[in-house]
Order: structure tokens, then sequence, then C-alpha cells
């Protein structure tokens, strides 16, 4: 029997992300981009901030009530550790570039460095606001 | 398949509506079994034009030897003869038995049945065509990697009264990239190939590519690299690190590329 194009294309695609068990790199890298995602989201939030800020008292107010809301704060802090970790992750990218930590027994290791960096990160800003308030 | 499928089909990243797999059969293991385990293997009959579905086989580990292989010869000696699957050399040198089971790509001829879960679940080399059963047809892995041009290429003559030699040196540069057998697990394991593989060489193409670029004896370096700077064929590697996580002779793909893409950037200066 020989194959002709027909046939190919009628052949099924063997399951991937359906039944594929993705390493914590891999995770890692989806949430680099995730987070790469959210970040040029808050940008846009954040020009609103400085907007309402050269507007006036009035509207820099009403920004307040939106930040000091439960939600806001949510949506801040997700939006500072994101940034914490995509700057980890970032880093992580730069190293590589230099042709280091791609062996197959520090990959977990650096992944675990990585994710305590980014959440020690986030920490210090939260103890730093816990102090100045 | 047409614009609007394609579409569909990147941005749900799910599986065409023929690939989705159903319940299969059940094969119950006999009754003087002593330590029964199961297995769901990924089964499809072209002949049937049925959709792919997942059959449950139990086994006496107690009468099978201690790897993965050894578990589906033993299912298609004496269970059930129509489960197709590449085998060769038994031992992780010929590459022929990749699959994926337990959702991680590997041989299954040094995997160990004991290393893997209640139930032992194996599938086909991820985002490939199925030719039958565990078969992926891998002509366009295969095309890729003599894309690479694999071999030796020289313009001078070779020396009259020996072979071209190297030193210990030279030699110690193929360290880590001579060893590939082109199992495919790498490529297979690559998010970046499985949306790509038209235009991303892959993980294996690449280690490979970087084989000859590091042996001393070729003399098309300069070449080498001109096909590979291309933003798809060497640059939608984004390391996420499948690839060296998943190599069964442990060597790293992801370094080959990066030093490929470091030698494109040195070249410049």
């Amino acid at each position: 029997m020989f194959d002709t194009k027909s046939t190919m294309s009628e052949r099924p695609l063997s399951p991937h992300l359906q039944i594929y068990r993705l390493p914590i790199t891999a995770v890692l890298s989806i949430t680099h981009r995730i987070t790469g995602v959210i970040l040029s989201a808050g940008l846009v939030l954040w020009a609103v901030f400085l907007m309402a800020v050269a507007a006036g008292e009035a509207q820099y107010a009403s920004t307040q009530v939106v930040l000091d809301s439960t939600p806001g704060k949510l949506l801040l802090w997700a939006w500072i550790y994101a940034l914490f970790f995509h700057l980890c992750h970032g880093i992580r990218h730069l190293v590589w570039d230099t042709v280091h930590g791609l062996e197959r027994n520090t990959l977990n290791r650096d992944a675990y460095l990585e994710i305590g960096g980014s959440v020690l990160l986030t920490l210090m800003v939260f103890l730093f606001a816990l102090l100045r308030s | 398949m047409n614009l609007w499928t394609k579409l569909k089909h990147m941005a749900l990243f799910s599986l065409p509506q023929n690939s989705k797999t159903k319940p299969g059969k059940f094969h119950p293991a006999p009754e003087n079994t002593t330590r029964p385990r199961r297995f769901e293997i990924y089964r499809y009959d072209p002949e049937s034009g049925e959709n792919p579905r997942l059959d449950v086989y139990e086994i006496d580990l107690n009468r099978c030897g201690p790897m993965i292989l050894d578990a589906i010869i033993k299912i298609k000696n004496e269970v059930d003869s129509s489960l197709a699957f590449r085998r060769s050399c038994r031992e992780g040198v010929c590459g022929s038995c990749a699959m994926n089971i337990d959702g991680r790509n590997t041989l299954a001829c040094t995997q160990e049945i004991e290393d893997c879960g209640e139930v032992v679940k194996i599938y086909p080399l991820p985002h490939l065509p199925v030719i039958k059963d565990l078969v992926p047809d891998m002509t366009h892995f295969f095309a890729q990697y003599a894309s690479i041009k694999p071999w030796v290429r020289t313009q001078t003559p070779p020396p009259a009264d020996r072979e071209r030699l190297q030193s210990r040196e030279e030699r110690g540069k193929l360290d880590g990239l001579y060893e590939c057998i082109l199992c495919a697990c790498c490529s297979t394991a690559c998010p970046s190939y499985w949306w790509n593989s038209e235009r991303f060489l892959g993980p294996a193409a690449l280690l490979q590519a970087h084989r000859w670029i590091q042996d001393s004896r070729d003399e098309s370096t300069g070449e080498r690299l001109d096909d590979l700077e291309d933003p798809f064929k060497l640059y939608r590697c984004h390391t996420i690190m499948n690839c060296t996580d998943v190599c069964p002779k442990y060597l790293s793909p992801a370094k080959a590329i990066a030093e490929i893409k470091r030698l494109l950037i040195e070249r410049q200066h």
C-alpha cells in the first residue's frame, strides 16, 4: 500500500497538549508569556493612573478609591508579582543566551530559584509598603 | 485544512475532530494473575475509518520483563497481535521505540514499568500524523534532518596518504552531539515544534546541525550558519527546555541551539 497525499491528510494527529505532562521549566515558560501580557495590560492602567495624577486632585481621588478597594489591591499585587516573575525569568533568559544553565541537572534547581526570587522580591515590596504606611 | 479550522486549532490547541480519542476495549488479566498492572494504549486502525481509541490491557508483571517494551511485546504476543509499534535494539541505541509514556516522551526499552503510574498510559509521539497505533509518520522529521546536510562537506581534496584526521580536542567537541539517535523524543516534546513544525527545524535537527558545525573536518560552516539564520528554522526556539528535559540520551539540544545562536551573533563582529 502506498501513501498518497489524501490518505496522509486523513490521518489523525497524535495527542499533544492533551496528554503531555509539562515539566516545571515549560510551565514557567508559558507563565513568562502570560505575565508579559498581564504587564502590557497593566501598563495601560498605569498610563491611566498617571493621567489622573496630572488631571488634578478630584480625578486622582477617584483612582485612589479603585486602588484602595479589595479587587484593586489584589490586581495591584498580582501585577507586582507578574513584574518580578517576568524579571526573574528574563534574567534566566539572559543567562541562557550566554550558553549557561542549559544542562538537564540544573533545570529544576534554577526553576525553583527563579520562583523563590520572584516571591522574595514581592515580599520585600510588601514589607516596604507595610513599613511606609 | 482551511484558514478557519487552522485558526480554531491554533486558538484552542485542540485536536481535529477525527483525532479525538474514544474509550476502547478492555482486556482483563488472566485468572491466575499475581501482579496485575494496567496499560492504557492509544489505538488507531487506518482501515476501520473510526477515531482512535484507548484500549486497556491488564497483564501479569510476574510474567513480564521489567521495561515498557517488554510489556507491549508481551501484549502483542499473548493478548492482541494487532497492536503496532516500532522497536529494534531493545537497549536504547536505535531510537525506534520512542513514544509518550505517562505524559513524557521516552524510549519504551529503557523506561522501567516500576517507575510508571498505576495505569501506564502509552501514546504515540505527540503532534504527528498517526499511521497505526503507536507508529507515527516520521517523513517530515527525517526530511528536516536531511535538509541540514548531515555529512562532512569539503572543498579541499583529502590527504593522499590518510584520512582527514582530528586531534583529541577537535574530536572532543563532538561529545554531547554525536550520541543523538534521532528518536525524535525532543522535537515532539517541543511546543514550538508542535505549532510550527512546517518551518521550525526542531531540537533534533538543530542539534544535528550543530554537530556538523562543530566538526573540524567540515569546510562549510559559513554556509551551514547561513542556512540556519532564519526567523523560523532556528529562532522559533523559545528555550522552553522540554527537549533537554526529555532526551533519553541525556543530551542538551537547547544548549546546541544556544551555541548556534551565539555563533551567529559572534560572526557579525
